[in-house]
């Protein structure tokens, strides 16, 4: 087994531009939920000149519609999912600071162009394995659009949320590395 | 003709919604083992490990094993000597998907209008029912809620009859390799092959019902599915798409005879939280 590295939110430039595509991160700090309906909101928010409801200079943004918390319990289950949905929405995410990304599957090239540009990291959770990193969330609050469900945005308190990065600031894709290493004929 | 409460057939659905989403069928998760023992990537063993993992905190909490609880399907087998008493077939199974998905504390992922407002219905119905009436007075359901990213990945084809078995496998294969991570491999590959545009839809959902790795029973569409599952696996995906051999754990293709001018096929991805129960009343 590899090393693990330890990291914190909010992302620090030096530590961005550190990791690479494959590397084993325990993320802990603050991050903030987000998909398809509450990025809609995000755009349109910036749009209109109005600011986004959470601080997003070095924010985490993670992809994630969580199952509804059982009494006694911060969150139910919170598996990522599917990332290139927000691909539309995220390089004006990452132009005003957004410094990383939480999903899962493969970003397109405007993404990646964009992460490039402004240093951000995109990290892969393991979809499905929803239980168990419900079990890192210590709290959850919602702090927009209440409305939205399972898709309003809550800011988390995460301890060693285990994530692999995905693809790095350099441009890196393991999307692309990873198979490519294993294909065969 | 034998009498079925109302309420039965909705405790039974409730029952069925909790339990279909906390505990991972065995085969699923033998087969999910299998494959991580001859795994070559480390990429891809840890996070077969952290799959496992979760399926004990799911079923040892009581917890989703994905929070995509999905959209509720039903494949009920009706006997024609049974009857329901106390309220409507269709309103019974409603109401069991309501109080599974309440009390279960399951995600409700269904909006009410597909294009416009997409207002949540906040009890994840409508369910899809696909109703059969058979000989005898039992009521057979199996419950099989289906995650988004997996379905988003599926495809039907009206291919031609020319297209013939080298055509069935690139569609199936290619479909496999545009999907890429997105779908949440290891999946498991239904494949339906004749019928109708809508029955063979329906044909490749029945699929990913099967023992995973049971096999069709005529060699020839048995063989073509091991085939199939070689080339998928040599596609080097891997377990979230991040490289190995894990991509698929099986492929089920289930057939129905079709019209001279025609060859339907199509592919429904189901990501590896492969959940479906079954219960007979």
């Amino acid at each position: 087994m590899e090393e693990v590295k330890r990291i914190n939110t909010p992302l620090k430039e030096d530590i961005v531009m550190s990791l690479k595509a494959g590397d084993n991160v325990l993320l802990s700090g603050v991050i903030y939920t987000g998909r398809d309906a509450a990025h809609k909101r995000f755009i349109q928010a910036l749009e209109k000149g109005e600011t986004l409801p959470f601080d997003i200079n070095g924010a985490v943004i993670y992809y994630v519609g969580p199952a509804p918390a059982k009494p006694g319990q911060p969150i139910g289950s919170a598996g990522p999912t599917t990332s290139y949905r927000m691909d539309a929405y995220t390089p004006a995410l990452l132009d005003i600071g957004l410094k990383g990304m939480i999903g899962k599957g493969p970003r397109g090239e405007k993404v990646i162009e964009s992460m490039k540009k402004n240093h951000a990291i995109y990290f892969a959770a393991i979809g499905g394995a929803a239980a168990l990193i419900a079990k890192s969330v210590k709290e959850a609050e919602v702090v927009a659009y209440e409305d939205l469900g399972p898709e309003a945005v809550r800011k988390l308190v995460v301890e060693d949320l285990p994530l692999i990065v995905a693809i790095d600031a350099h441009g890196n894709n393991l999307y692309e590395s990873g198979p490519e290493k294993y294909r065969r004929g | 003709m034998r009498e079925v409460k109302f309420d039965t057939l909705v405790s039974t659905v409730r029952d069925l919604c909790m339990d279909a989403n906390y505990y991972i069928p065995d085969d699923v998760r033998q087969k999910i083992i299998e494959f991580r023992d001859k795994e070559e990537s480390e990429v891809a063993r840890n996070i077969l490990d952290i799959i496992l993992k979760n399926h004990e905190v799911s079923a040892n909490e009581k917890m989703p094993i994905c929070q995509d609880t999905g959209f509720a399907v039903f494949f009920i087998e009706m006997g024609e000597d049974v009857r329901i008493t106390g309220g409507g077939f269709e309103e019974a199974i409603y109401e069991g998907v309501r109080q599974g998905y309440r009390e279960g504390y399951l995600r409700k992922s269904i909006v009410d209008d597909p294009l416009f407002e997409r207002k949540n219905t906040k009890d994840n119905t409508p369910p899809i029912i696909h109703l059969r009436l058979v000989p005898g007075d039992k009521i057979k359901i199996v419950f099989a809620p289906k995650g988004g990213g997996s379905e988003n990945m599926s495809e039907v084809k009206m291919m031609v009859p020319a297209d013939g078995e080298e055509g069935v496998k690139r569609f199936v294969v290619d479909r496999v390799r545009r999907s890429g991570g997105n779908p949440c491999p290891p999946v498991i590959v239904g494949v339906g092959i004749g019928g109708t545009f809508e029955h063979v839809a329906y044909l490749a959902k029945k699929a990913l019902l099967r023992p995973v790795g049971s096999h069709h029973p005529d060699p020839r569409f048995a063989k073509l599915e091991d085939e199939i599952l070689e080339e998928i696996n040599k596609l080097g995906i891997g377990p979230m798409g991040l490289g190995g051999r894990t991509t698929a754990l099986a492929v089920h293709i289930e057939t129905h005879p079709c019209h001279i001018a025609s060859m339907p096929v199509a592919v429904n991805m189901q990501c590896h939280a492969a959940r479906h129960k079954e219960a007979i009343i």
